[in-house]
Order: structure tokens, then C-alpha cells, then sequence
């Protein structure tokens, strides 16, 4: 990282301070998933029938769900679950879309349409919906909810570095490599891969969230993660049953925890493709 | 024209044809032994033998895609587990209240998003943009069944404005008569204002939620292409001209700039139909949503193929509509072939 970039950094965090904050937020949900079980106060599945359903307060700062867990607890731990399943999905997608999409911009021809093809044709589909039904067929499993959540994010990927490198397999830094006796494979991945990741790192900050949120829907509707385990999709189904006779807590935290995480991973998305592109350079 | 749009026509023949083949991949892939499982868990080898045939499942993957095929030709889903009826009644019976919620989700997202789109890129930099680009944000990073609950809580709980949340219609009224299945509009056909009241007034709270979910994407779209055509040389022409500020906004750019956004609904009909599952979940609402998750419960695997299938055909058809909008609204298109 050169000194330009790291000015670049800094004009761009003292520029638009969301971002900063974007960032501050980004490494407090990091340190959660890392050091969570630690951090929290309670055990997250002990039940306590005494403190069960107790409003906020002193003792439980997000209060108790219906078996008097502490649900401040069961977020903090649910923290590496959620983080997992999404960072695990989208560094499937991204190793093998990202490769399929090369692939297709370098050679182009019968490999670009099969490849092609295949991201057209998972796009055919609502994306969740699809989700839902590889969940169902593959088995209701936390492995499969990556899986499924890996297979809608691949098209994205593909299209991405389709694109870049397509407009770079004639470069002259392209031509020069080849020229200078390297095989395809070797100029595909050591010359102009490297240039294309740029823009696929954004695409990545700003899947993270969405694979958060699909990640969270399918547990939500009782797909992949089984109670008694904590993660946030089925803390907040746990308690939409007391939201309308007005125990708001046992829904609410989970819930604005996960809109939290999904909305840092956005700004952040944001603000690296102002990082990246150099046209927001003023 | 009808030379394009038949172009089109046959263009979503290949989609068709993948997410066939992709919805019969997930028929076979069932965790552990179909046959066993259709059987039901008390049956003897020879029974498990005598549904596997009856299930075409002895044969060869290319034999039973042609016995899939066939069956899908002659509308046949199967038959759900639980209620021992075919997978395409119940569908076709739920369908309804599926498109009503999502259609009114689409139509207050659309007249929210375009127009603060609009508004947003007209003042490019000033705090009506800043708030616009917050919301948009802030929008798609909601959880659509958190966002459904928090509406419940806070206007049928704490306001006490909204219907409890559960179902399409209260419970003192009788559903309309069925003409097209859209409780708004059957009532007003049967002219019975008071249904058509209590149905709107369940139907608010879970359309907002959807339409909150996509709103995100129509207003920052709406607001980038009309930042694009209003730097464009034909504004500043029109502008240069001395046309009135109105018409260069709403004759000239606006036109131009609603093409993407047509383009755009595509993905926002992907996430309206996905957030369909969960906002049924959140308001009981009898579509074919909460249909699909009750099956799953019950480890129910016909009604699910049925309905992911069922919804990507919806998909399909809906973006050879938007496909065939855009022909009909792009003068260009007539014209270039």
C-alpha cells in the first residue's frame, strides 16, 4: 500500500465520515464474532423459568425471551454464527465465480455461452425462493444454507469478472506477457486477475449484507438453524409471537442487531467503491 | 413491432428451459432415499419397491425428465402429504392473495421511490439528496420480516390503527365472491364497500413492508438515469431553447429517464417475490407463501418443487412483460429493429 493510497484513505475517511463510521462498526462486529462467547455476560442457552420474558433492565440490558435467556448474550454469540454462514457463502461465490467468470471473458466463445448461460439461467429464478429450494432438496442444514446462499451470489460474481476482464484480455500488458512466453492460464491468473479484483472487492462488501439478510430470511421461516442455537434470523422469529401482545425486546434487539450489521456492510460497500474508483476523486 | 416482441417471446424460451431443468435437479436431489420417503416411514421393502416404480424412479435420469416433463405438460405437481390434495389446486387457490399483497407492495413503492428519485436529482447535493441516498441505504439493509413486525408493533399494538395481523380479511366479514381472487377487486365488483374496507385495511400493513424492501433500488435507479439525462446535450438544448422548466423536467427528461427504471423492476420483482415468502409469514397471510413454509415444516416436499417452480414461471413471465413494456414505451427500439 503505497503512500498515495493511504492519503486516498484518509481524504476518503475525513471526506465522508460514514465511512468511518462504517468501519469502527465494521471491526466492533468483527471482535464479536471472534471473541463473543467471552464477551457475553450469561450463558446463551441457559434457561432460567423465573426470568422468563423480563422487560430491559439493569441485570439483563435487552431483557429475557421466553425461557428467561439473556437475549444480549444469545446476540453477542449469535455474531459468529451469522458472520460465518455469510463470510463462508460469499468466499464460495466469489473463488468459483469469480474463476468461471475469468474463464469466460478470457476465452470468450463456447465457454463464455455455457458460462453464461448457467448465471442466466440461476437469475431466472427469485433469488430467495431459489435459495429456499436447494435448502429443502439438499437438507435442512447449516452447510446447505451456505451452499444455497453461495449459489444465488454466483451470478454476480461471474458477470463481474466477465466484464473486467473482457476489457482487458487485448491490453497491452496482456499482450506483453503473452508475448514474453507465458501460457494463458498463467497470464489469465498472475496479469490480469490481480487488476480485476478491485472492483470484486465491492461487490463483495456489498454482498456480505445481503448474504447476512438471506442467511437470516431462511432461518426466519425454520430453514438450517435449529433452536435452541443462537443467530439472529431466529431470535427475531422467536419473538414476533410476543411482539403483538407487546413483549417488544425479545424480537427488537435481535432484529435491529442484524439491520445494523446488514446496513454497515453497505455503507462500507459504498464507501470502498469510493476508495476504488477514481472518478470520485475530486 | 410485433416482429420484437416476439423476439422476445422466444428469447425467454432458454429460461424456461433452465429453470425446468434446474427445478427437476431438485425433485431428484431429496436427502435420502425418495421412494422411501414417499412410502412413509412403516413401510415394508417390497411397498418402498412398488412406490419407487409407481414414482417412475427405477428408470434412467433422461426416462423419468421425460416422465417429469410429460407431467408438468399435463399440470400435474403431485400431491401434498398433509392435505392429500394436488399441488396445482392449492397453488391456484393461494396464487391470488400472493399477487394482490406483491402487486400493492410494487405500486406504493412506485409512487414513493419515483418520485423522491426525481426530486433527489433535481437538487443533486443538497440535504433532500443526502436524506434520499440515507433512505435508500438504510431501506435495503431492512430485514423485510423485522420491518413487518415493527408495523404490526407499532400500529396495531402500541396505536392500536391497524387490524390485528393475521389473514386477508376480519373474521366478521365473508370473502367477497370470487371473480378474480383479488379481495380489492372483488369487492368492488360485488360492490360491497365495507369488504373491500376491511380487506384494504388488512392489506396495508404487509404491502408497506414490501414496499418498503424495494424501494431502495427504484428511487437510488430513478434518481441516477435522471441524473444522467438531465447532463445529457438534448436537455441543455431544450433548456438553451428556453422551454419552460416543467416540460424540459417532465416531457423530455423524465421520459428518457424512466427507461432504466422499467429495467429495473426485473430485480425488484426477484426481491418482492422472495420477501413474499416472509411477509406472509409475518401477517398470516393465506398465500402460497405460508403455504411453502408449512410444507417445510412438515418436511412436505411436493407443494415446495411445486412452488418454486410456480414462482419461477411467474418470474419469467413477468420479465418478458417488463421486456415487452420497454418496446412498447422506447419509440427507439421500433425504429433501430
Amino acid at each position: 500500500m503505497s503512500a498515495a493510497t493511504l492519503k486516498h484513505i484518509r481524504y476518503v475517511a475525513t471526506e465522508n465520515p460514514v465511512t468511518l463510521v462504517a468501519f469502527l462498526l465494521f471491526s466492533g462486529f468483527v471482535l464479536l464474532a471472534l471473541f463473543g462467547p467471552w464477551i457475553a455476560p450469561y450463558d446463551p442457552l441457559a434457561s432460567d423459568s423465573g426470568a422468563a420474558l423480563k422487560a430491559p433492565s439493569a441485570a439483563h440490558w435487552f431483557g429475557t425471551d421466553s425461557l428467561g435467556r439473556d437475549i444480549l448474550s444469545r446476540i453477542i454469540v449469535a455474531a459468529r454464527l451469522d458472520f460465518g454462514i455469510a463470510v463462508s457463502a460469499v468466499a464460495a461465490s466469489f473463488v468459483i465465480g469469480a474463476a468461471l467468470g475469468s474463464l469466460a471473458g478470457f476465452y470468450g466463445g463456447w465457454a463464455d455461452r455455457i458460462i453464461g448461460r448457467i448465471a442466466d439461467t440461476i437469475m431466472a429464478f427469485p433469488l430467495f425462493v431459489l435459495a429456499m429450494g436447494i435448502v429443502a432438496a439438499l437438507g435442512n442444514t447449516v452447510a446447505n444454507i451456505v451452499i444455497a446462499t453461495a449459489i444465488i451470489n454466483l451470478p454476480f460474481y461471474i458477470r463481474v469478472a466477465r466484464a473486467e476482464v473482457n476489457v482487458r484480455r487485448a491490453a497491452g500488458y496482456v499482450e506483453a506477457a503473452r508475448l514474453a512466453g507465458n501460457t494463458d492460464l498463467r497470464v489469465l491468473a498472475m496479469h490480469v486477475f490481480p487488476n480485476i479484483l478491485p472492483p470484486i472487492m465491492v461487490q463483495i462488501s456489498l454482498n456480505m449484507g445481503w448474504a447476512i439478510l438471506n442467511a437470516a430470511g431462511l432461518s426466519f421461516i425454520g430453514l438450517g438453524v435449529r433452536p435452541p442455537q443462537a443467530e439472529w434470523g431466529i431470535m427475531v422469529a422467536e419473538g414476533a409471537t410476543y411482539i403483538i401482545s407487546g413483549e417488544w425486546w425479545v424480537a427488537l434487539f435481535p432484529g435491529a442487531v442484524l439491520m445494523l450489521a446488514v446496513f454497515t456492510f453497505n455503507l462500507l460497500g459504498d464507501g470502498l467503491r469510493d476508495i476504488m474508483d477514481p472518478r470520485m476523486r475530486t | 413491432m410485433t416482429g420484437m416482441i416476439l423476439k422476445r417471446l422466444l428469447g425467454a424460451l432458454p429460461n424456461i428451459v433452465g429453470v425446468v431443468i434446474v427445478t427437476f435437479i431438485l425433485t431428484r436431489a431429496l436427502p435420502g432415499d425418495p421412494a422411501a420417503y414417499f412410502a412413509g416411514p412403516a413401510a415394508t421393502t417390497e411397498a418402498i419397491e412398488q412406490v419407487r416404480a409407481s414414482l417412475g424412479l427405477d428408470k434412467t435420469m433422461a426416462h423419468q425428465f421425460v416422465l417429469y416433463l410429460k407431467d408438468l405438460a399435463r399440470g400435474n405437481l403431485g400431491n401434498s402429504l398433509t392435505t392429500g390434495q394436488p399441488v396445482v389446486t392449492e397453488i391456484r387457490q393461494r396464487l391470488p392473495a400472493s399477487l394482490e399483497l406483491t402487486l400493492c407492495g410494487l405500486l406504493i413503492a412506485v409512487v414513493v421511490a419515483v418520485p423522491l428519485g426525481v426530486l433527489a436529482a433535481t437538487r443533486p447535493g443538497t440535504w433532500v439528496d443526502h436524506l434520499c441516498r440515507l433512505l435508500a441505504t438504510a431501506g435495503v439493509s431492512l430485514p423485510t420480516f423485522f420491518t413487518g413486525l415493527l408495523l404490526a408493533y407499532v400500529f396495531y399494538f402500541l396505536l392500536g390503527l391497524a387490524p390485528s395481523p393475521l389473514g386477508r380479511i376480519d373474521v366478521s366479514f365473508s370473502p367477497p365472491p370470487a371473480v378474480t381472487g383479488l379481495y380489492l377487486v372483488d369487492s368492488l365488483l360485488a360492490r360491497d364497500l365495507e369488504s373491500f374496507w376491511a380487506s384494504a385495511k388488512q392489506l396495508v400493513l404487509p404491502a408497506l413492508t414490501m414496499g418498503l424492501f424495494v424501494m431502495a433500488p427504484l428511487m437510488r435507479m430513478t434518481r441516477a438515469s435522471m441524473l444522467g439525462v438531465l447532463s445529457s446535450e438534448f436537455i441543455r438544448t431544450a433548456r438553451a431553447s428556453g422551454l419552460p422548466r416543467s416540460q424540459v423536467l417532465y416531457a423530455y427528461a423524465f421520459r428518457n429517464a424512466l427507461l432504466p427504471v422499467v429495467t429495473t423492476l426485473g430485480m425488484v420483482f426477484s426481491f418482492l417475490l422472495g420477501s413474499n415468502v416472509l411477509v406472509e409469514k409475518v401477517f398470516a397471510w393465506p398465500g402460497i407463501g405460508s403455504y411453502v413454509i408449512e410444507a417445510l415444516v412438515s418436511s412436505d416436499y411436493a407443494p415446495v418443487q411445486g412452488f418454486v417452480l410456480t414462482m419461477a414461471l411467474l418470474y419469467v413471465a413477468l420479465n418478458l412483460a417488463i421486456d415487452v413494456l420497454y418496446v412498447l414505451i422506447d419509440p427507439r427500439v421500433g425504429i433501430e429493429g
